[in-house]
């Protein structure tokens, strides 16, 4: 097997969450492609780890703990935004704009 | 690239199996990513995901990384999409199909995306041209391949990040309760 085929499947991986975050309107949804660009990260991490010892799998439990944190705290702030604005359409947020 | 592929995949080795199995893994993670981006169905990006996070941990098993994959197994397709489906319920979003989910930006994002991913893959082909993996647990079978090296090293040299992620997901549980909690 080649190194490059992993690293190009995460590239796809994580252009395609990048298209998510850029294109989703729905909180939730924006959440779930942060989840894609993670788990395309955590890949390249463990492809690393055969080649330079264990700390790229060390890394990607890291990652994988911290994205469980990030899920939690982020899906606690949707549930308040819905609780206030009676959506989580994330368009919709534009108090900060002039 | 594509011909160090193809030769890998003529030759008899345990290389065959698992570029096939690679290879499939790949397509279908691939579209299942697509759809979840691209899906009108909110609940479907969910059970798609769960596809995508399933392949991450079978291809972290084709890379003998066992411990990562139970650990994906279990916290991804156990916690996180379980977690997921309880947001879309408590957010109230359409569970049936909803032409309300995505802007008006389609055309940047997949402008950008295209841009992103020629400039990572040039530079992956240019930097890592065709180096290849070696199987260690099948090299030397009977082995207990990664696990052991993997529990020696994080409580070894990686112990004070070991402590601070502990530290991090303590604040983060309650860092969520207070946030969600009603009063």
């Amino acid at each position: 097997m080649l190194l490059n085929q992993f690293l190009l499947l995460a590239a796809i991986l994580f252009s395609i969450g990048v298209y998510g975050v850029i294109v989703r309107k729905n909180g939730v949804l924006v959440l779930m492609s942060i989840e894609l660009i993670l788990n395309a990260v955590n890949i390249n991490l463990i492809a690393f780890a055969t080649f330079w010892g264990m700390g790229g799998q060390v890394f990607a439990l890291f990652v994988i703990a911290v994205a469980a944190a990030e899920v939690g705290v982020g899906l606690a702030i949707m549930l308040l935004i819905y609780r206030n604005k009676r959506s989580i359409d994330i368009d919709a947020l534009d108090e900060l704009k002039g | 690239m594509i011909g160090a592929l193809l030769a890998a995949a003529n030759t008899v080795t345990f290389d065959t199996p698992a570029n096939v199995a690679f290879a499939v893994l790949a397509v279908v993670m691939i579209i299942a990513a697509v759809r979840v981006v691209t899906t009108q169905n909110i609940v479907h990006a969910a059970l798609w995901l769960m596809i995508v996070l399933g392949g991450n941990g079978i291809i972290y098993l084709l890379l003998q990384a066992e411990f990562v994959a139970m650990t994906q197994f279990l916290v991804y397709l156990g916690a996180i999409v379980v977690l997921f489906l309880f947001g879309i319920m408590l957010t109230r979003a359409p569970l049936g199909r909803s032409d309300d989910l995505d802007n008006d930006q389609k055309w940047m994002g997949v402008g950008v995306s295209l841009i992103l991913l020629v400039v990572i893959g040039y530079s992956l082909i240019k930097t890592f041209e065709d180096q290849q993996l070696t199987f260690g647990a099948v090299e030397h079978a009977g082995k207990n391949a990664q696990t052991q090296a993997l529990a020696t090293s994080i409580f070894t040299d990686y112990l004070v990040p070991f402590e601070v992620v502990s530290v991090l997901l303590l604040a983060a549980l309650i860092g969520a309760i207070v946030l969600a909690r009603r009063d």
